[in-house]
């Protein structure tokens, strides 16, 4: 990247767009939206016994679609630019760039829990249970308490049951793996420009997407009314739902992106060499694979 | 004063504060008024020059304020009793003077250019602008400094960390805003039962007489808490509290900090300890105060911990180890007696007047700091009690005694922490203060358990 | 591209341009560095006499808390951006940001972040509910179980800010590695850019990070989970830890910017280069690196293992060896120049010897033990305010006195400058420096109320405190009238005699669209 010189003519080519009205709606959007969600929440937990009123669902429905209205109206735009040759290679790797940056800072993101499971898991469980500095902590405060991991026994006593590799998050990560798989193969026949390749196996890989989905939620329902294991089930619970939660909706989101990318193949926007909208839901895809191959080995295996 | 206590025995300037104005000394009058009568009065061409003297004014007569306010112990670091707090304190003075002089040389070189250097002055720029010889040395020897600086810092760190073989082990509990001090084990001896609260004793009106209650514009009445009072302050205010944890010279004695509710940090610099208290661990410290330093040492809570972290603070008594031993034995002795009373108390039957007087005692020491001496609280975060559902409608009796005993949302659970009587006496006062009219008497034996 | 100015209200919502969105963020982070002022004015009212003078306790630590919050989040990180915007494109010859739309969406943001988070102090303020009261750390479980209902919206407004930052940042970084002009290679860049360039990747690295620690409040608030619990599991310390994990290179991203900006002020009114152009970029890359390895020097006081402590100790004293050489490095461009004193350069004079005061009281904090002593207290709050204002605020005035006839194209008023400079200076000493002191003796951060024995510092830290406010309407003074009523003198394209860089190619005011044919740099302009 950081060998690149742009020539004179692809600067004088770059195309600045003139006003846009997308930043501010989207704002506004995420402002009502999370006025709504933050409402919604103390609306439906009743922890936090306020007078916030009762709005907050209709607030949380209007800024979501507000967020919508606005995502359908600036991806119009740019894929408009991007259909009348408005672009330059050069617009090209900013979007390329800011795409790669952006899942550099989804990385971070996790990498904050996967901190916290490993934190838990080495640290803050062996101290309860007398680890180390903190043989009082065991003895005076939790002297029942073992550590263990997963932890199915916590310090103030509540028991569950830990979520094994096998079946379910195995096949999920079969699932995923082929579905990158084709994923690459589409994103091949793109560069080839065989339109029909790139729909046949970019819909496989969505239909894998939405069934790893599935079979998640089937995952999450056997956790709740089975095994005891849920949010209210102490760190494990806690660290397993936070984890596999934010890698399940950046699926459901991933998958979406990769239909819109489907409908668009069939619309025929997609060239060998303009197709970065399409790359960019497949760094997302490959991504949020990544991060679950992680998950597998840290979350359910190790 | 009293002795071996250099954090009380700071000279308190600002007499018209204090209960018996001791017109301590003025070096407090410190450069500053001239200071600010030169800055605002300088003007015009020299501008600059002027403002280059100004800062070297204000930095040496900073630093020699700093020295001479130092060495006389006030304001700098306390130097403390403790091996540990010596160490620290000569670390600081080491840091600080390394750094003094580190910015001197620095500074000077700067302002000698500064001064030199200028077009004003007719000098040429030179051009050079790279040396790696100079880089690398100002990289070098910073780098050799701080190795310097770091050796008898981690000494000093590894002889913090090692609580082992004490003589005494303390338990240190902070909960919203007072501590709990339970004696664990002494000279092997862990059958010790001895377990009590300190509170901030500075009374009240001391110190509750903010302009605005509830915010700075606060709108409705509910939001005004009275007309401002200004009652003498005592010399330690806000350093003082109802029972002091007693320790005894000589000994090493372990504490073993947590918490309740939020974390605290139990800090006396005398000793050089600053421990958190982090609720669901403890955390161990220790300290040996040498024989011959016995005497009052204060100290506070440190973490911010809510509305009342600033009236947390920390009295610890030093005493001979035979004054401990009398005094441990007392107080076990006193502890026993006071708990049987109150198990008889149980079933004693109180007049409305005994109720209401103790427990306007016990609301105003246990209650007021969130639900306020007028009962209006501080809404949303502490419920008023005036006129609230619970505690001024008869059927709201049971869940009264119930958050009571057990707690809710904040509030902690008291059933441990006070004795039926003083409890009943407390929420007698409630039900039947600040215009609540129920009418209603709680007994002792009423709050023993849950009510239905 | 023609250079024609959109015109009406509809030109700021709408805009892609880069200076009207760089001119957007400074004067929001301008008015919240007035609002945020304003509190630390009351908290100061306050603090003035021993007793409960104004407030009651609970409503001086949301002062506290929302002060910390709005200075950080929507004073100075703001600030920082617009200048990044205004400048970046001018100093590396791009026609604009990379990702134009973005640029406004992240700014637009900002405003309904801190709509929520000043809405819920102002309702406080009137006497209904509490704001957040749990300082601008808010550790768990304080801002947990024990925070109050606003603490949600709060945690929703960080998510804001975060957003924000981290477009910002994406948009910055792409900028400089995809459009800079023919010929500006990396190491002919200014220092400006360079130093923008490693804070957006710190604050793409640690937002995220932020994000997943008030997302894990947020659980443990509504949703039964155990993360800061200990009773299922779980630690309240590993707050700490998260947030320190953000919070501490946090505190670089708000002077990088600034040690950008004093590097290219002193080469100019020295006349001479700056020295040591490389070892100024890997030292800002050194540090930035460090910044990651040293955030328990936060928790020396929470209980950690010697091991911890040891090696948080030793990483936080090595930062001062890449900070050291930078300052050296300043104080060898001024050496054998030929110095005028303008206001740009008086700033940076006093940011380069303020900074390493409070940078030297950072090197005590970071001895352990004696930090046992120093932690939370005063001596802390000094510190990091002398890093902060009279770093990282004089560093901004600075750039902001260097650069203003660049965009309005008139010289400001130098009288009225230079008293806003010498008393800001005299001001922001009686205020920060007693602060060493009562912290030494003992005061807690954080209290409404303290023992007497402090009493007579605080008289004059508020005095200070007041001082240095008024002096801050000064500024406001200058920059209205250069940027409303353009009274001064025409200032020619390199305003400064021997500014350079391709900024000062531009004429004064700089048009409106920059560079739309790219210049072709041949040698090195910083
Ligand atoms: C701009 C922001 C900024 C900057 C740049 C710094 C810089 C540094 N900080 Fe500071 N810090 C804060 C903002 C900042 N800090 C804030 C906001 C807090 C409080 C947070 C809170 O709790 O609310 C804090 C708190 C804080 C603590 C925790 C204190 C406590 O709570 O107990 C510590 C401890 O180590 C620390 C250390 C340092 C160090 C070592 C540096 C170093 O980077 C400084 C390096 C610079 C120099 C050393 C000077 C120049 C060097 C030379 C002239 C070379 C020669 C020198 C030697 C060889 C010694 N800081
Ligand atoms: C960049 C960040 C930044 C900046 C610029 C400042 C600026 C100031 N800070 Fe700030 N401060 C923090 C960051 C910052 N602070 C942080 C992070 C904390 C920790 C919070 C916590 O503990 O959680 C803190 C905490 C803090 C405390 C400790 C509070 C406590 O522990 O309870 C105090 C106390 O004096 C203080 C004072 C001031 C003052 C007087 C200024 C002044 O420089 C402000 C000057 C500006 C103005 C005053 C506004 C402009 C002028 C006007 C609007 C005109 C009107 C003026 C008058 C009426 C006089 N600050
Ligand atoms: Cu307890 Cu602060
Ligand atoms: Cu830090």
């Amino acid at each position: 990247m950081s060998s690149h010189h742009p020539t004179t003519s692809e600067h004088s080519s770059y195309y600045v767009p003139e006003k846009s009205i997308w930043p501010i709606v989207a704002s506004v959007g995420l402002f009502v939206t999370v006025l709504g969600a933050a409402n919604t929440i103390q609306q439906h937990t009743g922890i936090v016994a306020s007078n916030t009123g009762h709005y907050g669902t209709w607030l949380l429905a209007t800024g979501l679609a507000i967020l919508l209205f606005m995502i359908v109206g600036w991806f119009k735009d740019t894929i408009h630019e991007s259909l009348t040759g408005m672009n330059s290679a050069q617009l090209g790797i900013s979007y390329r760039m800011g795409m790669a940056w952006f899942i550099f800072s989804e990385v971070m993101f996790f990498a904050a829990f996967f901190g916290v499971l490993f934190y838990t898991r080495l640290l803050a469980i062996p101290w309860l249970s007398g680890a180390g500095h903190t043989a009082m902590t065991h003895e005076i405060l939790w002297p029942n308490f073992q550590a263990m991991w997963p932890l199915v026994k916590t310090p103030d006593g509540r028991e569950l049951e830990a979520m094994g590799p096998w079946p379910l998050p195995l096949i999920n990560t079969l699932i995923l793996l082929t579905s990158g798989i084709f994923l690459t193969i589409a994103h091949h026949a793109i560069k080839l420009g065989q339109r029909n390749k790139v729909l046949v196996n970019l819909g496989i890989c969505v239909l894998l997407g939405f069934s790893f989905i599935c079979v998640q939620a089937y995952e999450y329902h056997h956790a709740y009314t089975e095994m005891g294991l849920t949010l209210h089930a102490g760190i494990y619970g806690s660290v397993f739902f936070m984890l596999t939660g934010f890698h399940g909706l950046h699926v459901t989101i991933g998958a979406i992106l990769l239909t819109v990318m489907w409908f668009r193949t069939a619309k025929n926007h997609f060239t060998p060499d303009n197709h970065f909208a399409f790359e960019a839901a497949a760094w997302y895809w490959h991504f949020v694979d990544v991060v679950w191959i992680f998950l597998f080995f840290v979350v359910y295996w190790l | 004063m009293r002795r071996g206590v250099p954090s009380t025995a700071v000279p308190r300037f600002f007499s018209p504060y204090l209960a018996s104005s001791t017109h301590a000394n003025h070096a407090s009058s410190w450069a500053t008024p001239a200071l600010l009568k030169k800055a605002f009065s300088f003007t015009g061409s020299r501008l600059f020059l002027s403002g280059v003297i100004l800062f070297a004014v204000f930095f040496s007569s900073s630093n020699v304020l700093f020295s001479s306010i130092a060495s006389a112990q006030s304001y700098d670091m306390p130097q403390g009793v403790t091996e540990i707090s010596q160490q620290e304190f000569a670390l600081h003075r080491m840091m600080f003077w390394c750094c003094v002089a580190i910015g001197i040389g620095v500074f000077s070189v700067m302002f000698y250019s500064i001064l030199k250097h200028r077009k004003s002055q007719g000098h040429k720029a030179a051009q050079f602008h790279e040396s790696t010889t100079v880089e690398i040395i100002w990289t070098a020897v910073p780098f050799l400094i701080l190795i310097a600086m770091a050796i008898p810092a981690t000494k000093t760190l590894i002889q913090m960390k090692d609580s082992s073989e004490a003589a005494l082990t303390i338990k240190v509990t902070g909960s919203q805003w007072k501590w709990q001090y339970s004696y664990l084990e002494y000279k092997a001896n862990n059958t010790i039962d001895l377990d009590y609260l300190s509170v901030l004793s500075t009374p009240r009106e001391q110190f509750e007489t903010p302009l605005r209650a509830a915010g700075l514009f606060p709108l409705g009445v509910a939001s005004y808490t009275g007309e401002r009072k200004s009652a003498p302050k005592n010399s330690d205010y806000l350093l003082e509290v109802d029972k002091p944890v007693v320790i005894p010279t000589g000994k090493k004695v372990r504490f073993l900090i947590t918490s309740n509710d939020v974390i605290h940090a139990w800090w006396v610099a005398d000793f050089g300890i600053k421990q958190d208290a982090i609720p669901g661990f403890i955390n161990e410290t220790w300290t040996k105060v040498p024989v011959g330093k016995e005497g009052i040492y204060r100290g506070k809570c440190a973490e911010l911990c809510g509305k009342d972290h600033g009236y947390m603070p920390i009295v610890v008594k030093a005493v001979s180890e035979s004054e401990f031993d009398q005094w441990l034995a007392d107080s076990q002795a006193a502890q026993k007696k006071a708990k049987a009373d109150a198990a008889n108390s149980v079933d004693a039957v109180m007049s409305k007047d005994e109720l209401m007087t103790l427990g306007e005692k016990e609301y105003l020491a246990k209650c007021s700091a969130c639900h306020q001496a007028n009962g209006q609280g501080l809404p949303p975060t502490f419920p008023a009690l005036k006129g609230s559902l619970i505690a001024s409608k008869p059927e709201g009796l049971a869940t009264h005694i119930n958050h009571v005993r057990n707690g809710i949302n904040m509030m902690p659970a008291f059933k441990d922490i006070l004795s039926p009587k003083v409890m009943a006496a407390i929420i007698t006062y409630e039900r039947n203060a600040w215009g609540n009219d129920t009418d209603q008497l709680v007994q002792p034996k009423d709050v023993v358990k849950d009510a239905q | 591209m023609s250079d024609h100015h959109p015109t009406g209200f509809s030109r700021w919502l709408f805009t892609t341009n880069h200076k009207d969105i760089g001119s957007m963020y400074l004067i929001f982070s301008f008015a919240m560095f007035l609002t945020g002022g304003f509190m630390a004015m009351v908290i100061r009212a306050e603090l003035m006499y021993p007793g409960l003078q104004l407030i009651d306790p609970n409503f001086f630590n949301q002062m506290t808390t929302t002060h910390g919050l709005i200075m950080v989040f929507g004073a100075v990180m703001p600030a920082f951006v617009g200048l990044a915007n205004w400048m970046i494109p001018m100093m590396i010859g791009a026609p604009d940001m990379a990702l134009p739309r973005m640029n406004n969406w992240s700014f637009w943001i900002l405003p309904f972040a801190f709509a929520i988070l000043i809405g819920s102090i102002v309702v406080a303020a009137f006497g209904g509910g509490s704001a957040p009261n749990f300082g601008w750390t808010f550790y768990a479980p304080l801002s947990t179980k024990y925070g109050p209902p606003s603490t949600d919206f709060f945690i929703f407004s960080v998510h804001l800010m975060g957003i924000s930052s981290i477009m910002g940042a994406i948009n910055v970084i792409v900028t400089i590695f995809n459009m800079r002009a023919p010929g500006m290679t990396f190491m002919r860049m200014p220092l400006f850019v360079w130093t923008w360039l490693i804070t957006a990747f710190l604050l793409i690295a640690v937002m995220p990070v932020l994000a997943g620690a008030v997302t894990m409040m947020l659980m443990d608030r509504h949703f039964g989970t155990s993360f800061f619990d200990a009773a299922g599991g779980g630690d309240p310390v590993l707050f700490q830890h998260v947030f320190w994990f953000f919070g501490h290179p946090e505190v670089y991203i708000m002077i990088l910017p600034s040690f950008g900006i004093i590097s290219a002020i002193l080469p100019t009114f020295a006349r001479k280069p700056l020295f040591g152009y490389p070892s100024m970029v890997y030292a800002t890359a050194s540090i930035a690196f460090l910044s990651f390895v040293v955030w328990a020097h936060h928790m020396f006081t929470v209980g950690l293992p010697l091991a911890g402590n040891l090696f948080f100790m030793y990483m936080t004293m090595l930062i001062a060896v890449p900070t050291g050489v930078k300052v050296f490095n300043w104080v060898a461009t001024m050496w054998q120049g030929s110095m005028t004193f303008e206001v740009p350069m008086l700033f940076s004079i006093a940011f380069v010897v303020l900074f390493t005061i409070g940078g030297l009281s950072g090197l005590m904090l970071a001895i352990t033990p004696a930090d046992q002593q120093y932690q939370d207290s005063y001596f802390v709050v000094a510190h990091f305010h002398y890093v902060l204002v009279s770093g990282a605020i004089f560093g901004i005035m600075a750039g902001v006195y260097y650069w203003l006839p660049k965009w309005t194209g008139v010289m400001f008023n130098e009288t009225l400058a230079k008293a806003h400079f010498w008393c800001s200076l005299v001001m922001v000493n009686l205020l920060f420096f007693p602060m060493h002191f009562v912290g030494l003796a003992g005061m807690q951060r954080r209290i409404p109320d303290y023992p007497l024995q402090f009493a007579d510092l605080n008289f004059w830290i508020s005095i200070g405190g007041f001082g240095f406010g008024l002096s801050q309407l000064l500024l406001l003074a200058v920059v209205w009238q250069a940027c409303i009523q353009r009274k001064g003198k025409k200032a020619t394209a390199q305003v400064w005699e021997s500014a350079e860089g391709l900024e000062w190619t531009l004429p004064s005011p700089a048009p409106y669209h920059s560079f739309s044919t790219p210049p072709f740099i041949k040698a090195a302009t910083h």
